[in-house]
C-alpha cells in the first residue's frame, strides 16, 4: 500500500464532526501549519526579547484600533453600558471562550463549561464574604485561589470522566454533569444554601478602589478577557496546543505517532476550567449573587449559544456571541415581550446553526468571498465589454 | 482471574447494599418497601421516556436533546384533551400523536438533511429545545399543572402485604412500563421494522446497501422515540406536576439513564432506569439533601470502569 492511499485509509475511518474541521480562515500566521516551527523569521536577527518579536509580527492596525477602542469605551459610553452590556459580554464571553478552546482546537463540545464557573462562584461564595453565615470570611485572595483550584480539579475530574468516550457523547455526559450539579446546589442546604443561594458576594476594595464600580469592575474584566484571549492564542501555537489540534483532527494517528491523546485532553478540559473559573469568579462579582439559577440548564446552553453564535474555530467568536448575546438579552424588550427573550435567542441560534457552519464569523466569510467573487466577475465583464 | 475480578465487583457493590437493605428492614419495614416501589415505579416512567432517546440514539447517533421538550408537550396535550373530554385513554393517545408528529417534523424537515453531522444535528435539537420550552411557557404559563388519574385508578389498593396500601395509580405505572418494554421486545424482535431497526444500529451503510428504505426507516423510528416521550408526559403528568423545568428533569433522568444502561439499548435503559429510580428514591428517602449525590455517584463509577455503559457495546 503506498503512502498516500494508507494516509486516505486512516482519515477516512475518521468522520469529523461539522465543528472539528480544521481552521481554515485564521488570521495568517496564527494558522497550525504555520505555527510548525519552519517559517522564516524576519527579525530573527535582531536580539529584542522573543515576545516583542512575536508581538511586532502578529500585530495589525486593526488591533491596535480595537485595543484603543476597548480602553477609551468606558470614558465615552454610560455605565450602564460600561456595566450592564460590556463588562458582562467580557464576563460571559471568557467562560464561552473556554467552550471555544475545547471545542475549537481540542473538538471536544463540553457543556459544563458553565458548571466549572459556578463551582469557582459557589466556592467563592462559601469561603469569601456574603450575607450567608455559611460563608467562612476567608480573605478574597485566598478565596479566590482557592476557588480557582477547585474548579480547575473538577473540571480536570469531569475530563478525565468524559474523554474516554467521545464526540457525541461527550456533549450528553458534560450536560448530564452540569445537570446534576444543579440539582445538587438547589436540593442541598447544608453547604450550598438550596434555592437562595448566595447573596451580597462583591468584589473587594483593593489599592483604595471599588472594584464594583463600573469602569474599574470594567477594567477588571477586560484586563482577564484579554489575558484569556492571549492565553489562547498563545497555547494554541505551542507544541501542546500543535498536537491538540492533531488529536482533534485525527485521534488514531497521533496515538500512533506515540501521543498520548487522554492526557491531551485532559490538559485541555483542565486550561478550559481556568479560563471557566475566572470567568465564574467575574460572574459572580458581576451578579453580586449565585443562585442555582445562575448555572441551570438554560445557563450552560446559553454558553454553548454564544460560543457557536460567534463562530467557534475562532477565540474572537467568544467575544462576538456574547456582545450579540447581551444587546439581544438587553433589547428583547423593545423588540417583543420581555418575557419572550429565549424565544429570540432560540430562534437566532437555530438560523445560525442551519445556515453557518461556523456562527456569525464565517456567515462574514462568506458574504466576504461572495463580494470578492462579484467585484471580480463585475471587474472580469466590464473588461470584456 | 476475570471470574475473581467480577465476583469482587459484585462483593464491593452489592455487600454494603445488602448491609444497608439489612439494616432499612430492620428499621423500618414499611418505609424500606414503599420506597422500593416508589423507586420502580419512577424507573417504569424513567425507562419509557429513555427507551425512545436510546432508539433514536442507537439507530441514527442522533442526540435529541429535545427529547425534555417533547415529554412536557405530551403532557401538556394530554392535559388538555382530558380536561376537554374527560376521556383519559384519549389523552394518552392524543399526548402520544402529539409528540410523535412533532418528532416527525423534526426528522424530516431539519434533520434529515444533515445525516452524518452528529455536532450540528445535537446542536440544533439544542435550539428546538430552547424554542419549543419558550412556546410552551408561553402558552401554559410557569402554573403547575396536575392531571387527575382517571376514575378506575383513584385512590389507594388496600391490604397489601408489608405496606398495606399503596396508589393504585402509581402501581399502574410498573404496568405501562414493562407493557412498553414488552411492546418493544416483540416489535424490535418479531417484526419486519424491528429487524431493520436492529440492522440499521448495527451498520446503517450496510442497511442502505441491501435495499431497505432507510429514511423511512429513520422517520418511523424518530416517531417512535418521540412518541414515547409524550406518551410518558401524559402518564408523569398525573403523578409528577407539569411545570416549566420538568423537561430538563426528564432529559437529565434519560441521559443518565442511556449513559449508565449503555447507549443504544433497550435492555440497557430498562437497566439503567431501574438503577437510576431505586437510586433517587432511596435517596430522598434515607438521605434527602444528598440525594443527587448518589446519581453523581453511578454517573462516575460507570464511566470509570464501563465507559460505554454497563450493557454498551463500542460504536
Amino acid at each position: 500500500m503506498s503512502a498516500s492511499r494508507w494516509r486516505r485509509a486512516m482519515q477516512g475511518g475518521f468522520q469529523q464532526p461539522a465543528l472539528q474541521l480544521p481552521a481554515r480562515s485564521q488570521p495568517a500566521g496564527s494558522s497550525p501549519a504555520s505555527a510548525g516551527g519552519v517559517e522564516t523569521d524576519p527579525y530573527a536577527e535582531s536580539n529584542a526579547p522573543r515576545w516583542l518579536k512575536f508581538l511586532w509580527r502578529h500585530l495589525s492596525a486593526r488591533h491596535v484600533l480595537i485595543f484603543l477602542f476597548l480602553l477609551a469605551y468606558p470614558f465615552v459610553a454610560t455605565p450602564f453600558f460600561t456595566f450592564q452590556v460590556a463588562a458582562q459580554s467580557l464576563v460571559l464571553g471568557l467562560i464561552a471562550l473556554s467552550l471555544t478552546f475545547l471545542g475549537g482546537y481540542g473538538g471536544i463540545v463540553s457543556l459544563a463549561q458553565m458548571s466549572v464557573a459556578g463551582v469557582a462562584g459557589y466556592s467563592i461564595a462559601i469561603f469569601g464574604v456574603s450575607s450567608t453565615p455559611i460563608s467562612l470570611g476567608w480573605p478574597w485572595w485566598v478565596a479566590v485561589l482557592v476557588a480557582l483550584f477547585i474548579a480547575c480539579a473538577c473540571a480536570t475530574v469531569v475530563g478525565w470522566l468524559s474523554v474516554r468516550t467521545e464526540g457525541i457523547y461527550t456533549i450528553m455526559i458534560t450536560l448530564a454533569f452540569g445537570v446534576a450539579f444543579y440539582y445538587l446546589v438547589l436540593q442541598n442546604y447544608s453547604l450550598f444554601n438550596g434555592f437562595q443561594g448566595f447573596q451580597k458576594v462583591y468584589p473587594p476594595d483593593v489599592f483604595g478602589l471599588n472594584w464594583r464600580e463600573p469602569v474599574p469592575f470594567y477594567f477588571l474584566t477586560l484586563f482577564w478577557a484579554m489575558a484569556g484571549y492571549l492565553a489562547v492564542k498563545w497555547l494554541v501555537r505551542t507544541p501542546f496546543g500543535i498536537a491538540l489540534q492533531g488529536v482533534r483532527d485525527n485521534p488514531r494517528r497521533m496515538e500512533a505517532l506515540g501521543f498520548n491523546i487522554v492526557a491531551h485532553r485532559v490538559a485541555a478540559y483542565a486550561f478550559g476550567g481556568l479560563l471557566a473559573a475566572i470567568g465564574g469568579v467575574l460572574l459572580v462579582w458581576y451578579n453580586g449573587l449565585i443562585t442555582p439559577g445562575s448555572i441551570n440548564v438554560g445557563w450552560q446552553i446559553n454558553i454553548l449559544v454564544i460560543a457557536v453564535l460567534g463562530g467557534m474555530r475562532h477565540p474572537i467568536g467568544a467575544f462576538l456571541g456574547s456582545i450579540v448575546f447581551v444587546l439581544l438579552q438587553t433589547f428583547a424588550i423593545d423588540l417583543i415581550d420581555r418575557e419572550r427573550f429565549n424565544l429570540v435567542i432560540g430562534i437566532v441560534f437555530l438560523a445560525i446553526v442551519l445556515f453557518s457552519t461556523d456562527g456569525l464569523l464565517g456567515l462574514w466569510d462568506k458574504l466576504r468571498t461572495r463580494m470578492r467573487h462579484q467585484t471580480s466577475d463585475s471587474v472580469a465583464s466590464t473588461q470584456r465589454h | 482471574m476475570k471470574l475473581t475480578a467480577k465476583h469482587w465487583a459484585w462483593l464491593l457493590i452489592g455487600g454494603p447494599l445488602l448491609v444497608f437493605s439489612i439494616w432499612a428492614i430492620a428499621d423500618n419495614t414499611r418505609l424500606y418497601f414503599v420506597t422500593l416501589l416508589n423507586g420502580l415505579t419512577l424507573a417504569a416512567l424513567y425507562f419509557i421516556v429513555a427507551s425512545g432517546f436510546t432508539l433514536v440514539f442507537g439507530l441514527m447517533r442522533n442526540v435529541n436533546l429535545a427529547h425534555g421538550s417533547l415529554y412536557l408537550l405530551g403532557g401538556y396535550v394530554g392535559f388538555i384533551v382530558a380536561e376537554k373530554t374527560g376521556w383519559w385513554i384519549l389523552a394518552v393517545a392524543t399526548g402520544f400523536l402529539a409528540a410523535a408528529i412533532l418528532g416527525l417534523l423534526m426528522q424530516v424537515l431539519i434533520l434529515r438533511h444533515m445525516q452524518g453531522q452528529d455536532m450540528r444535528q445535537t446542536m440544533v435539537t439544542i435550539g428546538l429545545s430552547i424554542v419549543i420550552a419558550d412556546l410552551l411557557l408561553w402558552a401554559f404559563t410557569a402554573q403547575v399543572h396536575q392531571m387527575d388519574a382517571p376514575e378506575w385508578l383513584h385512590g389507594p389498593i388496600r391490604g397489601l402485604p408489608l405496606i398495606k396500601a399503596y396508589s393504585a395509580y402509581r402501581l399502574s405505572l410498573l404496568g405501562f412500563g414493562v407493557a412498553i418494554g414488552i411492546f418493544l421486545w416483540w416489535l424490535l424482535t418479531r417484526t419486519r421494522v424491528g429487524a431493520m431497526i436492529r440492522a440499521g444500529v448495527d451498520d446503517r451503510n450496510m442497511l442502505a446497501a441491501s435495499g431497505v428504505n432507510v429514511n423511512l426507516v429513520f422517520a418511523i423510528t424518530f416517531m417512535l422515540g418521540a412518541g414515547l416521550a409524550g406518551f410518558g408526559g401524559v402518564i408523569g403528568a398525573v403523578e409528577l406536576s407539569m411545570v416549566p423545568g420538568e423537561d430538563t428533569r426528564l432529559l437529565l433522568a434519560s441521559l443518565i439513564v442511556v449513559i449508565v444502561g449503555g447507549m443504544g439499548s433497550v435492555v440497557g435503559a430498562a437497566l439503567g432506569a431501574v438503577i437510576l429510580g431505586l437510586a433517587e428514591t432511596y435517596g430522598l428517602a434515607y438521605a434527602p439533601t444528598y440525594s443527587v449525590v448518589f446519581t453523581f455517584v453511578i454517573l462516575i463509577l460507570v464511566l470509570a470502569f464501563r465507559p460505554r455503559g454497563i450493557l454498551g457495546r463500542p460504536a
